[in-house]
């Protein structure tokens, strides 16, 4: 017996939707034996990185936070991706947005005022905006691949924050620990009641739903998904290309920037040396499983939160390493590009006495 | 296993099946030492993916191959070549950065020095009267030098048979002459040599045998020297030629589209730069536009669709309007459409759906965007219209244009325009790889368009295309645009030399051609 | 004295520029086949933690080396699995690979963490080695001259060779290729093999020679800057062999400065300078080309041909 691949004449819509469901379920089989095969408890790693966050209702609100700057990121990476633009450096971006958004809180630190908080989350999108304008710059005018310069920005980044929270941004009253004052009131996203989800959550899946709108239903969405599935028809329908890398930058880094302070006037409530944890290269799996589409990403963003907080379990559970959940992620987007054939080819079961007589 | 069989290859029953498509259907014909057998048939009608099995590119679903007496295998081309069969592919099998040399050597299987394989190249050249300097790198070389470098690969094989996929089709009628006298010199050394093309006079003029192929079926057989062109090309396309309806008498408006002085630098490093190009088509005309593949066609599309904007607004005007400056949105917003040659990724998004692909071009011209929003509706609507009025065969206007076939597809994409009655037509190549059905519709539509008084500029590769719809033209060379001619008083040999660039004989081609590289 | 602290320099330079050298030099013949692997990263990581492990458990750093040289290739399998066999974007398969490496690394070198092992001892006499003058020449780790002649041996392959030949011809025009009779995925399947096998001992180079210990993500972007130095060399090795000195130069200033009590700038301005020095390469090699085509002309498109 032997599997053939057939190609499908369109391809087909169920198993791209199908085939990311597909890719998290191999995942999961196949991190078990893989997991049991190196020592640990396989079975129990996926249950308690894949169920137990979304089983017990206590975790609901930590999806919700680790799932707010995954989708925002990611949206905007979507973008890029789907007009074949590889901004790959949203870390840099995020980090990049997040300290412009600092600068204003530490600038109007001791201030009081509604407008600090916009003022902050402006400066962050911004920011991440004109993080992403230089590997735009370069790509649109001197045809420089952005895939590299995009993420040799993120090495910077983090070098600019480690210096700013050694140096000048550093708390005069922290005790020499390199982090910034904490954030005042005015300069922090409201909490709902006494949980930790803060303003930024309903935020994120509101802007999703924004952007499904733009990108399936606008001028602006088709000129996207044309430039991206052919570059020469996008410029006979009259669609700039370097328009075109330069918008989906821009969106990549805003949003970026735009999730970079919401963490910082959230969850972190001051800009701290740790603050790059890798969303930005994360958001770029939850880009690919949710298929590109604002609302997939929605999904997928959620399914990578659920790693997160499931693999911090894990941690503490049954004693299996942080590096864990780094590899099942990476797992999931190795499931879905394999998988991805089947969008275009039919699998076919050959069997031998066919082949035979075809040849 | 007898090995005197009188023929060198016999094909048995071959079989092949593609996905949707039954690409061949019991083919069984034979070709005999040192005759020049044709592959006729229309385009889609099942040749190259013969030939491809043939040659072990391809493997036949069922049915046999015979070779001098013997049921073979080909593996692949490797095991072809083994045998002694060569092919030149219609869509040439070069490495555009490499040099001929490294070209041929590429194409060969036994372990040679380079200064070997040099000293049999020139032998070659030199046995068959081809010039072509090993050293020089391909892009830099015209379609037909290109052309001799597939056959001088298949030559240094010494083969027996050596299969010519379409091989005129991008050649100056000069260069085809030479061609001929190349594979009769082979034939006469007792090479077989199976000729695929859809141009019926040329297997009048070289072929002994022909073998007529529609729809993946051989439908004759025919010595070609005693058919007609016309009986062979009903054979071929299985019912009467439809004729167009064109006017005898018919009338030119004022000047309505006038190019004045266009030079745009070519983009990239293998860009043709369009060097003062001025012509006139008057309302109602269609200018059609020859020359031979490469020589700034595509250049000049880009250019008058917009897609390229020239510096000067003046040298391109549509009814006094300069229109040099603006890109594709706005000259079609004063109604000026274009149809480039190719269809996939450039005319259509193959992955879109019909409908999508309307929105591409006619999202202005037919109202279908309200504050930057799309609407669905009217987009949809036009598609159908689209298909229904250009009876493209499709599952509907949610189709994607890659299901489509290369006929439909076009007829789609030319309907798109057309029924945008637009002032101005600029159309490249618009029945390139298209079936005669398709090819006469378009034609009928071109010129029905042009009698609705819009200028309409042909721009194609296919002489007996302008000369059947053509009402003037002029001819392009490496970007230079000829006199205007009137089609009918316009004779094929002044056509043809203003092709190959030069008014005098092929040698001094040649020798222009050289000097150019040169320099 | 001045001599002295020159040639300690200059080896140092040479210490840093050798593992992007041989991760180039990989990645070099995959673009050339007509792939774009963006995994380097990923498996330079692997193949670190490989050969740092089996350094330390087997006692031999030439089987840590091996070993690294085939778990690198076993992670460029799974990439060449994904994009050669099922058609997979590259560049996504790419990123995926680098985060995949950056998990598995960090996974298998937990235990690892703070260990030592033993190194290459030096292949000439300890006076040679040793000689204040001619260590420049000879005072290297075996890996070092290794990378000097895989340079060498990748030009003479890629220029004079037939397989050579073959290759680039994959990679420049894959469906000629497949049409005159080559195996397109075959010999892409291979080029990416290699690639991985030298980005496996670029990895193992930090965790074995420069360092020598194991620690997460020891190769901080180095695989990175290696992929840019294949376009600043425009696809041939000799001018890598020059940017790959070239950006060793970089790299090896600010440890220099650092030591040299150089305070003008802040140390972080320093540690970003590689980057910031690629990112000014490739600006300023493209205002140079006009046209920077030199890249092989099938670079990243997939490839399926139909039977």
């Amino acid at each position: 017996m032997l599997l053939n691949l057939e190609l499908r004449r369109e391809p087909s819509r169920s198993m791209l939707y199908l085939t990311p469901v597909i890719a998290v379920l191999l995942t999961m089989i196949v991190g078990a034996i893989v997991f049991t095969l190196i020592g640990y408890d396989g079975p129990g790693a996926v249950r308690e990185i894949f169920l137990t966050p979304v089983l017990d209702t206590n975790y609901w609100q930590d999806l919700g936070v680790k799932a707010a700057p995954l989708i925002l990121i990611a949206i905007g990476l979507s973008v890029g991706f789907r007009a074949n633009v590889w901004n790959i450096g949203a870390e840099g971006q995020y980090i990049f947005g997040a300290l412009a958004g600092t600068g204003v809180a530490l600038a109007t630190w001791g201030m009081e005022g509604w407008w600090i908080l916009p003022l902050m989350c402006l400066a962050g999108v911004i920011g991440g905006m004109v993080y992403a304008a230089i590997p735009a710059f370069l790509r649109t005018r001197l045809r420089v691949n952005e895939i590299l310069t995009s993420l040799m920005m993120t090495y910077v980044a983090i070098q600019l924050l480690n210096y700013l929270m050694r140096g000048p941004w550093k708390d005069p009253e922290g005790f020499n620990f390199p982090q910034s004052r904490l954030f005042t009131e005015s300069q922090t996203l409201p909490y709902f009641g006494d949980t930790i989800v803060h303003l930024g959550v309903p935020l994120a899946f509101l802007l999703a739903i924004v952007a499904w709108f733009v990108m399936a239903k606008s001028v602006f969405g088709f000129q996207i998904r044309v430039v991206g599935a052919a570059p020469h028809a996008a410029r006979y329908g009259g669609f700039n290309a370097n328009t075109t890398v330069w918008m989906s930058l821009l969106i990549g880094g805003g949003f970026a920037g735009l999730a970079g302070i919401f963490e910082t006037a959230g969850p972190y409530g001051q800009m701290v040396p740790q603050f790059p944890t890798g969303y930005g290269f994360t958001a770029i799996i939850v880009a690919f499983l949710g298929r590109l589409q604002p609302l997939g990403i929605i999904l997928a963003g959620i399914i990578l939160a659920i790693s997160y907080v499931g693999g911090e379990i894990a941690q503490t559970t049954i004693g299996l390493p942080n590096a864990a959940t780094g590899i099942f992620q990476a797992m999931m987007l190795f499931f879905l590009l394999a998988t991805d054939i089947l969008v275009r080819y039919r699998l076919r079961i050959v069997t031998p006495a066919k082949l035979e007589r075809a040849s | 296993m007898s090995k005197s069989s009188k023929y060198r290859l016999e094909l048995q029953g071959v079989t092949k099946q593609f996905p949707g498509v039954l690409a061949n259907d019991q083919v069984s014909f034979a070709v005999q030492p040192g005759e020049i057998h044709a592959l006729l048939g229309e385009n889609g009608a099942g040749k190259s993916t013969l030939v491809k099995m043939i040659y072990g590119v391809m493997q036949p679903d069922a049915g046999s191959i015979v070779w001098n007496g013997e049921k073979v295998h080909v593996a692949n081309p490797k095991a072809a070549r083994k045998m002694g069969i060569g092919m030149v592919f219609q869509h040439f099998s070069l490495f555009e950065a490499m040099t001929v040399l490294e070209n041929i050597a590429l194409g060969m299987d036994g372990g040679m020095s380079q200064s070997e394989l040099e000293t049999k190249i020139r032998q070659v050249l030199q046995h068959y009267d081809l010039t072509l300097d090993p050293h020089r790198v391909v892009s830099t070389l015209s379609v037909g030098e290109r052309q001799r470098i597939e056959i001088v690969r298949a030559l240094l094989l010494e083969p027996e048979l050596l299969i010519m996929d379409e091989p005129t089709s991008v050649l100056t009628p000069q260069e085809v002459a030479q061609l001929f006298d190349t594979l009769r010199k082979l034939s006469a050394r007792g090479c077989s040599i199976l000729y695929i093309s859809h141009k019926l006079h040329e297997i009048k003029e070289l072929c002994d045998g022909a073998t007529i192929l529609r729809g993946g079926q051989v439908v004759g057989e025919c010595n070609p020297r005693q058919e007609t062109s016309t009986s062979m090309a009903e054979m071929m396309i299985g019912g009467n030629l439809k004729q167009i309806e064109k006017g005898d008498s018919r009338e030119f408006g004022d000047a309505k589209f006038v190019v004045d002085g266009l030079s745009v630098e070519g983009e990239g490093d293998f860009g043709v730069t369009l060097n003062d190009i001025s012509f006139t088509v008057r309302a109602g005309e269609i200018f059609g536009i020859a020359g031979v593949a490469g020589n700034g066609q595509n250049e000049l599309l880009l250019a008058l669709g917009g897609e390229v904007r020239a510096s000067v607004a003046d040298t391109i005007k549509l009814d006094g309007k300069p229109l040099g400056t603006l890109g594709t949105s706005l000259r079609r917003y004063f109604g000026l459409c274009a149809v480039p040659e190719e269809r996939n990724g450039h005319g259509a998004v193959p992955d879109f759906s019909l409908s999508d692909n309307a929105v591409l071009t006619a999202r202005n011209r037919q109202d279908m965007v309200r504050w930057g929003i799309i609407n669905a509706k009217t987009a949809t609507g036009y598609a159908s219209s689209v298909i229904e009025e250009f009876s493209v065969k499709a599952t509907g206007p949610s189709a994607t244009a890659g299901s489509l076939s290369g006929g439909n597809l076009q007829k789609f994409i030319m309907g798109r325009e057309i029924m945008q009655v637009p002032e101005v037509l600029i159309v490249s190549q618009p029945t390139w790889g298209v079936d005669a059905g398709a090819a006469a519709a378009i034609h009928q539509a071109l010129v029905d368009l042009a009698d609705n008084g819009s200028a309409i500029v042909l721009i194609s590769q296919d002489l007996d295309e302008l000369l059947a719809i053509a009402d003037e033209l002029a001819v392009i060379n490496e970007g230079s645009l000829s006199k205007t001619m009137s089609v009918a008083d316009a004779s094929i040999d002044e056509i043809g030399l203003l092709m190959g660039g030069v008014h005098g004989d092929p040698v001094a081609t040649e020798k222009q051609t050289e000097k150019r590289h040169v320099a | 004295m001045n001599e002295t602290i020159f040639i300690s320099i200059l080896m140092t330079v040479v210490g840093a520029s050798t593992p992007i050298l041989l991760a180039a030099l990989g990645e070099l013949v995959v673009e050339k086949s007509g792939v774009l692997n963006l995994g380097v990263e990923g498996m330079m990581l692997i193949g670190a933690v490989t050969g740092f492990a089996v350094t330390s458990v087997s006692g031999s750093p030439l089987l840590g080396v091996l070993a690294a040289m085939i778990a690198g290739t076993l992670a460029a399998m799974i990439f060449g699995y994904l994009t050669l066999s099922l058609t997979a974007n590259q560049v996504a398969t790419g990123l995926a690979l680098t985060i995949f490496g950056i998990g598995l690394s960090s996974l298998v070198g937990e235990g690892y963490v703070g260990k030592t092992v033993d190194i290459f001892d030096s292949i000439f006499p300890a006076a040679l080695a040793e000689h204040s003058f001619l260590r420049v020449l000879f005072g290297y780790s075996p890996v070092v001259y290794f990378s000097i002649f895989m340079t060498v041996a990748v030009a003479w392959f890629l220029k004079s060779t037939r397989p050579g030949l073959i290759l680039r011809a994959v990679g420049e025009s894959d469906s000629s290729a497949h049409s005159i009779g080559y195996s397109v995925i075959g010999v892409r399947y291979a080029a990416v093999a290699f690639g991985g096998a030298m980005a496996g001992i670029a990895g193992c180079y930090y965790s074995l020679v420069l360092t020598p210990m194991w620690a997460e993500q020891l190769t901080a972007g180095r695989g990175w800057i290696a992929l840019a130095l294949v376009v600043f060399a425009a696809w041939r090795p000799g001018r890598l062999l020059l940017g790959a000195y070239l950006f060793g130069a970089v790299m090896t200033f600010e440890l220099h400065a650092k030591a040299a009590g150089f305070s003008l700038v802040a140390p972080e301005f320093l540690a970003a300078m590689p980057y910031l020095a690629t990112i000014l390469v490739l600006a300023l090699i493209s205002l140079r080309k006009s046209s920077g085509s030199q890249a092989p002309a099938s670079l990243a498109k997939p490839f399926k041909p139909s039977t």
